[in-house]
């Protein structure tokens, strides 16, 4: 489940509840479904209400990450729970984008 | 090593099943009284193993997941997770950071975070056989287990 909010093509995404291979795939529909709606120049995915997250987590980031570069864009990262942080430590994830 | 407690789930090799294992080995593992983080981490490698089941193993919903968490002395937990499926045909290769026979949705990172969050992992594949993970982990030495 999702929240957001659209800024001066700032796109806010609040991710709620569990990332997993289950979960995942419609949470990449809902957002990718709001970044072609709005062509934010800066995507913000926001953790703070996830509850659970694995690889698949890392997946949807990588996903967002590519397709925000192909319009241009970029991916930022915040309010990560300390689990979530710790899993894309282990991805290198900040090499790619912004955590905040 | 002395076993103290076990328990052993067989569940479909259905996506919505993940959530379902990881949040009963949690719960069978609280007894051992581990922090959030042990608990956090007990959870991400059951849902990384049982994934690879699900995603790797079979086409979804065509098999089954079995599931064995065992409590040792000295606080070790070991968990298996077996799957009946096509098996991996490289184990190097399928442990390699990054590297996926999935589609781009996949991360290739699953065997990286088991790795990392557990003590010592095992795979044994055979080729149309299946698949087997064993995870070993010790939780916190607070607790001896002598009350269970």
């Amino acid at each position: 489940m999702i929240d957001y909010n659209i800024n001066e093509r700032l796109l806010t995404v609040f991710i709620h509840g569990e990332i997993d291979h289950h979960s995942a795939a419609g949470l990449r529909g809902e957002i990718d479904n709001l970044v072609r709606r709005y062509s934010p120049r800066c995507l913000i995915l926001d953790f703070a209400k996830v509850d659970f997250c694995d690889s698949s987590g890392i997946a949807v980031v990588l996903g967002r990450y590519r397709l925000m570069r192909s319009l241009g864009g970029e991916v930022e990262l915040t309010r990560l729970p300390d689990n979530v942080r710790h899993i894309f430590d282990l991805a290198d994830l900040r090499k790619l984008v912004k955590i905040g | 090593m002395k076993e103290l407690n076990q328990m052993t789930l067989t569940f479909s090799a259905r996506s919505v099943n993940e959530s379902f294992a990881r949040v009963a080995a949690a719960s069978f593992l609280s007894q051992l009284d581990p922090t959030l983080q042990e608990l956090a981490e007990i959870k991400t490698i059951v849902s990384e193993a049982v994934t690879n089941c699900i995603v790797h193993g079979y086409a979804e919903g065509t098999g089954s997941v079995r599931m064995k968490v065992q409590i040792f002395e000295g606080n070790k937990v070991r968990i298996t997770v077996s799957d009946k499926g096509r098996g991996i045909a490289d184990i190097p290769q399928a442990m390699t950071p990054c590297f996926t026979t999935g589609n781009e949705d996949r991360a290739g990172m699953g065997f990286s975070i088991m790795q990392g969050f557990s003590d010592r992992i095992r795979v044994r594949s055979r080729s149309g056989k299946g698949t087997t993970v064993v995870l070993d982990k010790y939780i916190g030495g607070r607790h001896d287990g002598s009350n269970l």
